[in-house]
C-alpha cells in the first residue's frame, strides 16, 4: 500500500488536522489516513531562542511513521534550524517526513486581528509545499505556486493554495513512481 | 538549472550543517557538508563549489579563516560566506580581508540568505555564460576553414602563430575569396589580444567621408545628423585588432589620416579637437598589387611601408589544388550540418570537376559551389550532376567568342548580367564567381542600372 498519513506533533486542534487531511487527499490523489498524535520530542526546546528544533521534530515524525508511506505532520510550535531565525516548515526532500508549523501562520502572530480564512489558506499552502518536498519537488520560480520559496509571511501570501501546472505535472510523475514502488 | 551549482556547508555542529544543507537542497542546489576545515579542503579538491558557508570557530587544526584561504587557493571563484555565532568586529574584518564575500551572524533571516545566494548565483551564471560565449567564438574563428596540406599555406599558418602576439602591422595580399579575413582572425584569436575586440571594416564599401567617420568616429554636431558623439572602429577595437579590408581602395586623404594613427597611436574624431589615444593592432588586406599602386602614385609609399611590416601573400586556390579534396570534405561536413543534410562525400567524377575548375573566386567560390550542390542534391553523395553548373560555366568559357564592336564596360555589364542570371540573383555567389567584392558588385549593378 502506498499511503499518505497526516499526524499531529503535540497539541493540534481536530479542525486543523482535518483541514490538512482534506487538502492532502484532494491534491495528492492518494488514500490518506490520520495517525495518532506524536509526542513532542523531549529536549527539542531551545531555552535561549525560545523555539523548537525542527530537526528533532522531523526525526520524531520519521520514527513514528508506519513505514509504508509518507507522513505530513502539523505542529503549533515555532520551529527553527540553527542557521535561520525561523521556518514555516521543513521536509526530507524525497523522503518520508514533512512538517508544517502553524505558529507563524496566524494574523495574531503579527499583531493583527485574527482571520480564520487567511489562516486556513496559509495552512493549506504550506501543507502542499512541504508535502511536495516529501515527493522530491524543489522550489518553483512561479511566485504564485505553492512550491515557491516563501521566506516571509508577505511572500507566503503571494502564493496560492495550489500547484502551478508545471509542478502539478512533476508531482503526478512522482506520485506514479511512488505507487509503482509499493506494488 | 540550479542543480549545476554546488554549495558546501562547513560547520563542526552536524545538526547545523545538515539542516542548512536540507534547506538549500529544497531550493534545488547540490549541497555537500563538511564537519571540519580539513574535510572541507578535501572536498574542494574534488569539486568546485560556487558558494561555501563556513562557521568561523571550528576545532580540528584549521580555523575558519585558514580553511577559507585554502579553499580560495583551490578555487578562487568560490564565494565564501562566513557564519559566526557572535559578531566580533576583528574576525569580521579579518575574514573580509582574506576574501570572504559576506559575513553573517547566525541565526540569519531566511530572506537575507535566500537573496544572498540568489545574487551570487546570478553573477556566476552570467560569468559562465560569457565564458561559454567567448570559448565558442574562439573555436569558431581559430583556424576554422583554414585547412591545408599545401607547403606555402602551412608556412603562412606557422608565421601567423609566430606573429600573433606582436603588435606590428600585417598586410595580407591575395585574390578575393582566398580567406584574408580568416587569416586576420586567426592572428587575432591566437595572440594575447584574443579576449579583446576584433573589428572588421571593408574600406571599399563606403564613400570617403563615411569611411572617415566610420573609422575615427565623430563628435556631436560634426555634420548634419551627428546627434551624439559616436565611437569609430579604431576606438571600438581598442586593445584588440582592427582589420581593414580592401585597404588599396582608400582615398589619399584617408591614407594620410591612417598613416598618422599608425605612427602616433592617437587621432581626432571627425569634428573633434581632442586627441584620442588608442592601442590597436592593424591587419590590412587587399587584392591589389600595392607596390604597383605606389609606383603609379595611387598609394602613399610611407603608408605602404608602415602597413607592410609583415607581409602575407595568400595563394589562389588553383595554386594549391592538393587542398581541394580536404577542403571539400570539410565544407561538406560543415555545410551539411548547417543545412541539415547528411552528405557523405562526392563521387570521383564530381571530384574531377572540382579539381579541374579554375576557381576565380577561390575558397569562397568552392564554398558556394558546395553549398549550392548540397542544397539541390537528392542523394547522400554529391555527383557530377550536382556540380553541372560548374562544368557549364567552363564550357561556356571555352566556347565563348568575343562579340564585335563591344566596349570594355559593355562587356563587364554583360558578364554581371549573365552571372547574376546563373546564380539566380544571389549576390554573394555572383560576387565570388566574378572575383569581386559584394560591395563592388552592388556599385556596378547600380552603375550599369542592371535590373534585379
Ligand atoms: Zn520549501
Ligand atoms: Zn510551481
Amino acid at each position: 500500500m502506498s499511503r499518505l498519513y497526516v499526524a499531529a506533533v503535540g497539541d493540534v486542534s481536530q479542525a486543523n488536522l482535518a483541514l490538512a487531511l482534506e487538502c492532502v487527499e484532494q491534491e495528492f490523489q492518494l488514500p490518506v489516513v490520520g495517525l495518532p498524535a506524536i509526542a513532542e520530542p523531549p529536549g527539542a526546546f531551545d531555552e535561549r531562542r525560545a523555539q523548537y528544533r525542527a530537526v528533532d521534530f522531523l526525526l520524531a515524525v520519521v520514527r513514528s511513521s508506519p513505514g509504508d508511506g509518507k507522513v505530513v505532520a502539523l505542529t503549533e510550535r515555532d520551529i527553527f534550524i540553527p542557521m535561520l531565525t525561523f521556518l514555516f516548515g521543513q521536509a526530507q526532500l524525497g523522503g518520508v517526513a514533512a512538517l508544517v508549523s502553524a505558529a507563524r501562520l496566524r494574523q495574531e502572530f503579527y499583531g493583527l486581528p485574527a482571520d480564520a480564512a487567511v489562516f486556513r489558506r496559509r495552512l493549506r499552502t504550506e501543507v502542499l509545499h512541504e508535502g511536495g518536498h516529501a515527493f522530491g519537488l524543489i522550489h518553483c520560480p512561479d511566485r504564485s505556486c505553492a512550491m515557491s520559496l516563501a521566506t516571509s509571511i508577505q511572500q507566503l501570501d503571494l502564493k496560492q493554495d495550489a500547484f502551478c501546472a508545471g509542478c502539478r505535472r512533476a508531482l503526478a510523475e512522482r506520485i506514479r513512481e511512488f505507487r509503482g514502488n509499493e506494488i | 538549472m540550479k542543480t549545476l551549482w554546488n554549495i558546501l556547508v562547513v560547520d563542526d555542529e552536524e545538526a547545523m550543517c545538515e539542516s542548512m544543507a536540507a534547506w538549500l537542497r529544497e531550493d534545488g542546489y547540490k549541497v555537500d557538508t563538511a564537519f571540519s576545515g580539513r574535510q572541507a579542503v578535501e572536498l574542494a579538491r574534488e569539486k568546485s563549489y560556487a558558494i561555501c558557508f563556513m562557521d568561523l570557530k571550528m576545532p580540528g587544526g584549521m580555523d575558519g579563516i585558514e580553511t577559507m584561504m585554502e579553499l580560495r587557493r583551490l578555487n578562487p571563484d568560490t564565494a565564501v560566506i562566513i557564519i559566526t555565532a557572535y559578531a566580533t568586529v576583528d574576525t569580521a574584518i579579518a575574514a573580509m580581508k582574506e576574501g570572504a564575500q559576506e559575513y553573517m551572524v547566525k541565526p540569519c533571516n531566511p530572506e537575507e540568505i535566500s537573496l544572498l545566494v540568489e545574487r551570487i548565483i546570478k553573477v556566476k551564471r552570467l560569468q559562465r555564460e560569457n565564458e561559454l560565449l567567448r570559448k565558442r567564438l574562439l573555436r569558431q574563428y581559430e583556424f576554422r576553414d583554414i585547412i591545408t596540406k599545401n607547403a606555402r599555406m602551412q608556412d603562412i599558418l606557422a608565421l601567423t602563430k609566430e606573429i600573433a602576439s606582436l603588435r606590428s602591422t600585417v598586410l595580407i595580399r591575395g585574390e578575393s575569396g582566398t580567406g584574408k579575413e580568416l587569416i586576420a582572425r586567426a592572428i587575432h584569436f591566437s595572440g594575447d589580444r584574443a579576449s579583446r575586440p576584433f573589428v572588421s571594416v571593408s574600406c571599399a564599401a563606403l564613400a570617403e567621408t563615411l569611411l572617415e567617420s566610420e573609422l575615427f568616429g565623430y563628435e556631436k554636431g560634426a555634420f548634419t545628423g551627428a546627434a551624439a558623439q559616436t565611437k569609430g572602429k579604431f576606438e571600438l577595437a581598442n586593445g584588440g585588432t582592427l582589420f581593414l579590408d580592401e585597404i588599396g581602395d582608400i582615398s589619399p586623404k584617408l591614407q594620410g589620416d591612417l598613416l598618422r594613427v599608425l605612427q602616433e597611436r592617437r587621432f581626432y574624431r571627425v569634428g573633434g579637437s581632442e586627441e584620442v589615444p588608442v592601442d590597436v593592432r592593424v591587419v590590412a588586406a587587399t587584392h591589389r598589387d600595392l607596390r604597383e599602386a605606389v609606383r603609379q602614385g595611387h598609394f602613399r609609399e610611407d603608408l605602404y611601408y608602415r602597413l607592410n611590416v609583415i607581409e602575407i601573400f595568400l595563394p589562389p586556390l588553383r595554386e594549391r589544388r592538393e587542398d581541394i579534396p580536404l577542403l571539400t570534405e570539410h565544407l561538406i561536413e560543415r555545410i551539411g550540418n548547417e543545412v541539415g543534410k547528411d552528405i557523405t562525400g562526392v563521387t570521383d567524377g564530381a571530384m574531377r570537376i572540382l579539381m579541374d575548375h579554375h576557381w576565380p573566386g577561390n575558397v569562397r567560390e568552392l564554398e558556394n559551389a558546395i553549398e549550392r550542390a548540397i542544397v539541390t542534391c537528392r542523394g547522400s553523395i554529391l555527383t557530377e550532376d550536382d556540380f553541372a553548373f560548374l562544368a557549364e560555366s567552363v564550357r561556356a568559357r571555352s566556347q565563348w567568342v568575343l562579340p564585335p564592336n563591344m566596349t570594355l564596360q559593355e562587356l563587364e555589364k554583360q558578364a554581371i548580367v549573365a552571372t547574376l542570371d546563373r546564380t539566380q540573383g544571389n549576390i554573394k555567389e555572383a560576387a565570388a564567381v566574378l572575383g569581386i567584392d559584394r560591395s563592388t558588385l552592388y556599385e556596378k549593378i547600380k552603375k550599369y542600372e542592371i535590373p534585379r
